[in-house]
């Protein structure tokens, strides 16, 4: 039986169902216990886990990441919440040259089964510093996995499996859309890591996307529709590894690809579904392969700037036609 | 009559500064305290968006703070600051323009309530990251000293701030280097809904300098005496060459938060205690106590500054919004730096 729950509830029953399964499992950050999480994804799990496994720390990114990290390589299970990935910064050290390093480091001998999560990507007019989105960022460091999601039943899924994973695996949600609704089954299920999912099928360009440009892409597709293009939406879910097979198979049908990506364009996720698809489609592809990222430039807080750097459904619709050479 | 109320009355009698400095820190505190209860009033309306952190309660620290030191100091802060930044001498066009985040605020509406930035000010900026400004203070002294100046750089940072470990970096450095910054710690009690006993063992914040051996203690934050007292000897000591000192001063945020938060971890009683000791209510009664000025003179700062907030939300309605095509300005100081589309 499926019922509609939003975003921060089906991260919520994740977790708390893998807490119920396995009791290294625990969760350490600002404001998740006692306040029930600055965006209010941990709400209750004080209550039922008790202060030994939902734990708040002081503003100390770096130290709670690195003793997350410690715990990880000793046996524990760290759920690591960082109250929006800009404040992960901080914690970069641990997680680059430590969480992902560890297993490579030891020959083998200790693993760091561990997830940092919280929100990525900008959340309205919040600023240079409030507004940055790390798929990218953490996507290009071997030894981490990528996740990064906004469905509910995509999240809930690959919570738990990232709990169970036994890799350091950074999480990406979204501040904007915790309210986000969404389709969940009551019975348990799992999500693989690695498996990108077709949201839409179609036929004449495909719109390869993640995290909360999910929706910006489906609401293009809709409107293409009415004008008589048929767009497939793949949403990534995870970044790294990416699921190339379902990337290439859609160009293969359509043709046509363009890269939805909130990160900046730099040396990112959309670079990477741009060569991949020219290595391994090159003869399928019809027109060059076009990105719409946010602007390579700092995010400012009018809204006139934000409107302008963020990629939206009247971009999209703007590169299909040019991918298309319809000229409207 | 008691011997009590003797005491009292000699003392309210007895001021210990002059009247233009209770007036000024007066204004100022209102100023401040005025200007934010109708940016509050301008949030609920969604003409200023995104986080806004007001200081009301805190006003005292600005204003006793601003007689205490010159100009030519340097002041860096959190994203609490809209009071800071006027009493450095932001007007509040230019600070109620940029919550608005129109052209004409201070940083041309790039910033918004958490970043102002004033250089003609020597205002370094309100910072958004939590601790991140702790380091950047000390620089900002070690230019100072670099040049061979007496100016000072004050770095503020909350309750919260003080548990990241960047602080203790930069109070090891600064200490050893003997840089001249003041470090103030503005306890209002709580990181968001975290107040500062569930955060250490150690809660007299003002004891972590003892670690570096800085010289350092606790402040009253409620009324601007006490802080102008305690900055003062704090920069004498500075401008010495000493290197730094750090001051506790305890204060309290009567919101929120932010606008977002109805801050249920605390009760009524604790805020209604320290809504008695208001620095305004306290300072306009010693003022009229003091015979300072009279209750028409009071009246005549009230409408003086009710004047120029709303002159200010006026200014701010009538500003246009930056051109969104200048979102490429600003982000290198190479004019043609070619950008990714
Ligand atoms: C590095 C970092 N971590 C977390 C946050 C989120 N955050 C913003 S303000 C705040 C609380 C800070 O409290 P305090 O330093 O006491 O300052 P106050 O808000 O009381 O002025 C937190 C956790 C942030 N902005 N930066
Ligand atoms: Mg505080």
């Amino acid at each position: 039986m499926a019922r509609e729950i939003a975003l921060r509830d089906a991260l919520r029953e994740g977790m708390s169902e893998e807490m119920r399964r396995d009791e290294d499992v625990f969760l350490m950050g600002e404001e998740v216990a006692q306040y029930n999480g600055a965006y209010k994804v941990s709400k209750g799990m004080l209550d039922e886990f008790g202060e030994k496994r939902v734990i708040d720390t002081p503003i100390a990114e770096l130290g709670f990441a690195g003793i997350g990290v410690g715990a990880a390589m000793n046996g524990l299970r760290p759920i690591i919440e960082f109250m929006t990935w800009n404040f992960a910064v901080l914690a970069f050290d641990q997680i680059i040259n430590n969480a992902a390093k560890t297993l490579s480091q030891s020959n083998g001998q200790f693993k760091c089964p561990i997830v940092f999560r919280g929100p990525s990507g900008s959340a309205g007019q919040l600023a240079q510093q409030h507004s940055q989105t790390f798929e990218s960022w953490m996507a290009n460091c071997p030894g981490l996995k990528v996740i990064s999601i906004v469905d509910p039943y995509d999240a809930k899924g690959l919570i738990k499996s990232a709990i169970r994973d036994d890799d350091p695996i950074c999480f990406m949600e979204s501040e904007m859309l915790y309210g986000h609704m969404g389709e969940v089954p009551e019975e348990e299920y799992l999500v693989p890591i690695g498996k990108a999912r077709v949201r839409r099928e179609g036929t004449d360009v495909t719109l390869v996307t993640y995290n909360k440009m999910v929706l910006v892409a489906e609401e293009a597709a809709k409107k293409l529709e009415a004008e008589g293009i048929s767009a497939e939406v793949i949403d990534l879910r995870t970044i790294r590894p990416m699921d190339h097979e379902t990337i290439i198979n859609s160009v293969k049908k359509t043709n046509r690809i363009i890269v939805i990506d909130e990160s900046w364009p730099f040396a990112g996720v959309s670079a990477e579904v741009a060569y991949i698809v020219q290595k391994h489609a090159f003869d399928y592809l019809d027109a060059p392969v076009i990105r719409i990222n946010a602007a390579d430039t700092n995010l400012p807080y009018a809204p006139t700037f934000v409107e302008e750097y963020l990629p939206n459904p009247d971009k999209v619709i703007k590169a299909v036609k040019e991918v298309m050479y319809v000229n409207r | 009559m008691g011997k009590v109320a003797d005491k009292n009355k000699t003392k309210a009698s007895k001021p210990k500064y002059s009247k233009e400095l209770y007036l000024q820190w007066y204004e100022q505190m209102l100023l401040i305290r005025r200007f934010e209860e109708k940016a509050l009033m301008m949030y609920g309306q969604q003409k200023i968006r995104g986080f806004c952190h007001v200081y009301i309660g805190q006003e005292a620290i600005t204003a006793g703070m601003e007689t205490a030191l010159t100009k030519d100091d340097c002041i860096v802060t959190a994203y609490r600051q809209h009071g800071t930044a006027l009493g450095r001498g932001v007007t509040p066009k230019e600070a109620m323009a940029e919550l608005f985040g129109k052209e004409t605020g201070i940083v041309g509406g790039k910033g918004g309530s958490m970043h102002f930035f004033s250089k003609e000010n020597n205002y370094f900026g309100g910072n958004g990251i939590v601790g991140a400004q702790i380091p950047i203070g000390a620089g900002i002294g070690f230019a100072e000293k670099y040049r061979g100046t007496k100016n000072l750089c004050v770095t503020m940072f909350g309750d919260g701030a003080a548990r990241q470990g960047a602080l203790h970096e930069a109070f090891n450095m600064a200490m050893t280097w003997k840089l001249p910054v003041l470090f103030i710690c503005e306890n209002n009690g709580y990181a968001m809904g975290t107040s500062v006993e569930r955060t250490s063992n150690v809660i007299d914040l003002h004891r972590m300098g003892d670690g570096y051996g800085m010289p350092n203690e606790p402040v009253d934050g409620m009324q601007p005496e006490t802080v102008y007292e305690a900055i003062q000897k704090a920069a004498k000591h500075i401008r010495s060459g000493k290197g730094p000192y750090f001051l506790e001063i305890k204060t309290y945020r009567y919101k929120g938060h932010s606008v977002s938060d109805p801050a249920k971890y605390r009760t009524k009683d604790e805020l209604n205690d320290y809504k008695d000791k208001d620095p305004i209510k306290v300072t306009e009664k010693r003022i009229l106590d003091g015979k300072m000025a009279t209750e028409a003179d009071i009246k005549k700062i009230k409408d003086k500054i009710k004047k120029m907030v709303e002159e200010a939300v006026e200014f701010a309605e009538n500003s246009d919004y930056p051109d969104g095509s200048g979102l490429y300005e600003d982000n290198y100081v190479q004019t043609d730096y070619p950008y990714l589309e």
